[in-house]
C-alpha cells in the first residue's frame, strides 16, 4: 500500500501551479484601472468643491455602489474570476464580500438569512481592522503620555 | 486640473499592491479571507507609522481604494480620536473611521439583495 | 477483510434517466440527457428546492419510460450533497415509497445501486426498487464553498460540482443490462487537507478499490473501469498508481479507466479546471452515456466505481484529512 509521504509527494507532482504570470499580469491591469478610477472621481469630487478627505471617502462609497450594482446583476463574479487579486484587494472586493452573502441568504429570509450572514465573508475584515485599530490606539495613548 | 502623474502614479501603485496580494495567494495557498485580513492590518500598520500619508501624497486612490486605504483610515480615525477624547477614543476610534466603507456596504448589499436574485454561476 | 459479492442472481436495470441543469446541457452528453433546465432552477424559487425538484423529475422520468406507477416501487434509496439528504427525502417523499436516505458524498450513486441491489437480493419482500442521487452546483457551492455571487478565482485543482440527477430503477425481472457483483469500499485517508483539491484526496480509495477487486478478477475479461469523479488530477494519480503498484497487469488497468468527471463536460468550451464532480456527475453519466451503451451490447462487461471525498466544511477548517472512498458494482450485457 501507499506511504502517507510518497502520496503527498504524488499530490505535489500533478496538481498544477496557478498561471502565476497570467494572474499577476491580470491583477495588476485590473487593480490598477479600479484605481485609475478611483483617482478620476476624486478628481471629479474635489473639482466639485468637496474637501479631499471627504471626497476620498466618496470614492470608497461610489465603488462599494457599483460592485453592489454589478454583483447584484451577476457581473462581479465574471470580471473576479480573471481578475483574481485585481478585484479582490481594493474595496470593490469588500463590497461583494459583502453583498454576496445578502442575494445568498434571502432565501433564508431577512433577519436570519440575510442579516446574521452578511459579514460571514467580510467579518473577519471588519474584527482584524478594529482589533488593529485598538492596539495602535493603546501605544499611540501610552507613548503621548511620555512625549 | 487633471493630473496626469498623479492618474498614472495611482494606476501602478493600485496595480502593485493587487499584484502583491495575487502572488500570495497563488504561491502560498492563502485563503483570499487571510489575504484581505492580511491587508487590511498591513494598512493599520503603515497607516500608524506614517508611511500612508507619504504614498497617499503622489498616488492617491492609488493606495487609498485598497483594502490597506481601509486599514490606514482606521489607524487615522484612532489617532485623531485618541488626541481628541483621550482613553475612551482608543474604542472610538476605529469604528468611527471605518464607518462610510462598512454603512456604504450594509446599506447597498441589502437594497441590491432586495431587488436582484442570485444567478447560477457559469463556467 | 474486503470482500466481492458475486450474484447468482443478478439484479437488473429496468429503467434509467438522467436529468441536468446548463452546464450538463451543453456538455458532451448533453443530448442523452432525459430533461435539461437551462435555468437550473427547475420552476423551483431556491436552489434547494430545485435539487429537489430535480430528483423528482429525474425517478419520474424513469418510471414513466417503462410505464410504471410509483406503486410499483419497494422501496427508494436516494442521497445528494445537502445537510441531512434533504434533497432527496424532499424531492421523492411524494412518491409515497418507503424511503432509505444515503450519505456517501459523492460515492452515492454506486452505494446506492449497491444497497439495492443487496436488498433485492436478500428479501422476496423487494422485486422492484429505485436508486436516486442528485447534486446541485449552487446548493453544493453556498454550503461548502462560498456564495455564488462571491468573485473569487478557483485554483486549477478544483472541480465543478455538477448539477445533475440520476435515477434507476432495479428489477429481479430480466432485461439488458444487469448487477452482477458489488463490493463496498473501504473509507481512506487521503492524505491531504486541500478542498479545492479533492480527485487527489479519492484518487487512493479509489486504487485500494480497483487494486483489492482485480486480485481475484482478470482484467482482460472487463471493457472499461469507470471512476465517478477523480478529474484531471485524481485520474494521473490512479493511472499512475495502477502502474507502478500492480505487477504484470497494472498498465491494462490504467488503459481501461474512464473517469466520469472528465466526461461529463468539455474542457475546450467550459471553465471546469480539474473536471465534474458531484453526486449527481456519476449517477447522470451513467444514466446518459454508460448503460445506453451497456444495453446496445457496445460494452460488455464493466467496473463502476463512484468516488467519494468524506469530509464537511467543518471538518475541513478544524485540519482534518480528506477520506476518500470508492465503493464497486460490476455491470454485464445481457438477459441471461
Amino acid at each position: 500500500m501507499e506511504k502517507a509521504e510518497s502520496y503527498k509527494k504524488r499530490i505535489k507532482l500533478h496538481t498544477p501551479p496557478s498561471a502565476l504570470l497570467k494572474d499577476s499580469a491580470l491583477a495588476f491591469l485590473f487593480g490598477g484601472a479600479i484605481c485609475l478610477i478611483g483617482e478620476l472621481l476624486a478628481t471629479l469630487y474635489i473639482y466639485l468643491g468637496i474637501s479631499e478627505k471627504d471626497a476620498y471617502t466618496l470614492v470608497s462609497v461610489t465603488l462599494i455602489f457599483i460592485s453592489a450594482l454589478m454583483t447584484g446583476l451577476g457581473i462581479f463574479d465574471n470580471i473576479a474570476r480573471h481578475a483574481g487579486a485585481g478585484t479582490l484587494v481594493p474595496v470593490t472586493g469588500f463590497a461583494n464580500s459583502v453583498v454576496s452573502p445578502a442575494i445568498d441568504n434571502r432565501s433564508e429570509g431577512l433577519i436570519l438569512g440575510v442579516g446574521a450572514k452578511i459579514f460571514t465573508v467580510a467579518g473577519p475584515v471588519i474584527l482584524y481592522a478594529v482589533l488593529s485599530g485598538t492596539v495602535f490606539g493603546i501605544i499611540y495613548y501610552i507613548t503621548k503620555l511620555f512625549i | 486640473m487633471i493630473d496626469i502623474l498623479r492618474l498614472l502614479s495611482a494606476f501602478v501603485v493600485g496595480g502593485l499592491i493587487s499584484v502583491t496580494a495575487q502572488v500570495l495567494i497563488d504561491l502560498t495557498r492563502l485563503t483570499p479571507a487571510r489575504i484581505l485580513v492580511l491587508f487590511v492590518c498591513a494598512g493599520v500598520f503603515i497607516g500608524a507609522i506614517g508611511l500612508y500619508d507619504i504614498i497617499f501624497e503622489f498616488a492617491g486612490a492609488g493606495i487609498s481604494v485598497p483594502l490597506i486605504g481601509f486599514g490606514a483610515t482606521v489607524a487615522d480615525g484612532v489617532r485623531e480620536a485618541v488626541d481628541k477624547e483621550g482613553l475612551l477614543g482608543i474604542l472610538k476610534g476605529p469604528f468611527t473611521a471605518a464607518a462610510a466603507g462598512c454603512s456604504a456596504s450594509l446599506v447597498f448589499g441589502y437594497l441590491i439583495c432586495l431587488l436582484f436574485k442570485g444567478k447560477p454561476k457559469k463556467s | 477483510m474486503q470482500k466481492i459479492t458475486y450474484l447468482e442472481n443478478p439484479i437488473y436495470f429496468e429503467s434509467f434517466s438522467a436529468v441536468g441543469g446548463y452546464e450538463e446541457g451543453r456538455g458532451p452528453l448533453g443530448e442523452n440527457f432525459d430533461f435539461i433546465d437551462e435555468k437550473d432552477l427547475f420552476g423551483m424559487k431556491t436552489w434547494e428546492r430545485a435539487e429537489a425538484e430535480m430528483s423528482r423529475i429525474a425517478l419520474n422520468t424513469a418510471l414513466k419510460k417503462v410505464n410504471l406507477s410509483p406503486d410499483d416501487l419497494n422501496i427508494i434509496v436516494a442521497g445528494d450533497l445537502q445537510n441531512q439528504c434533504v434533497a432527496s427525502s424532499g424531492g421523492l417523499f411524494t412518491f409515497g415509497v418507503p424511503f432509505l436516505g444515503l450519505y456517501g458524498a459523492c460515492s452515492t450513486c454506486t452505494e446506492g445501486l449497491l444497497v439495492l441491489t443487496a436488498m433485492l437480493t436478500s428479501s422476496k419482500n423487494y422485486t422492484r426498487g429505485a436508486s436516486v442521487t442528485s447534486s446541485h452546483n449552487c446548493a453544493a457551492e453556498r454550503q461548502f464553498r462560498t456564495p455564488i455571487e462571491y468573485g473569487g478565482q478557483r485554483t486549477p485543482s478544483a472541480q465543478w460540482t455538477a448539477t445533475a440527477s440520476g435515477a434507476f430503477i432495479l428489477s429481479k425481472e430480466k432485461h439488458e443490462a444487469k448487477i452482477t457483483a458489488f463490493m463496498p469500499g473501504k473509507a481512506i485517508d487521503g492524505y491531504t487537507k486541500d478542498a479545492t483539491n479533492m480527485g487527489a484526496a479519492m484518487a487512493l480509495a479509489a486504487f485500494d478499490s480497483i487494486a483489492s477487486f482485480f486480485q481475484e478478477n482478470n482484467p482482460d475479461e472487463y471493457d472499461l473501469i469507470i471512476t465517478g469523479d477523480l478529474g484531471r488530477i485524481g485520474s494521473d494519480i490512479l493511472r499512475e498508481l495502477l502502474r507502478e503498484k500492480i505487477k504484470g497487469f497494472g498498465e491494462k488497468l490504467a488503459s481501461l479507466h474512464r473517469d466520469c468527471g472528465l466526461l461529463l463536460y468539455d474542457k475546450n468550451i467550459q471553465d471546469v479546471h480539474s473536471g465534474a464532480s458531484g453526486c449527481g456527475c456519476s449517477a447522470s453519466v451513467l444514466a446518459s452515456h454508460v448503460l445506453p451503451r451497456v444495453v446496445s451490447g457496445e460494452i460488455k462487461r464493466v467496473l463502476f466505481l463512484s468516488t467519494g471525498a468524506l469530509m464537511s466544511a467543518s471538518s475541513v477548517f478544524q485540519g482534518d484529512h480528506i477520506l476518500g472512498i470508492a465503493p464497486a458494482i460490476r455491470i454485464e450485457h445481457g438477459t441471461s
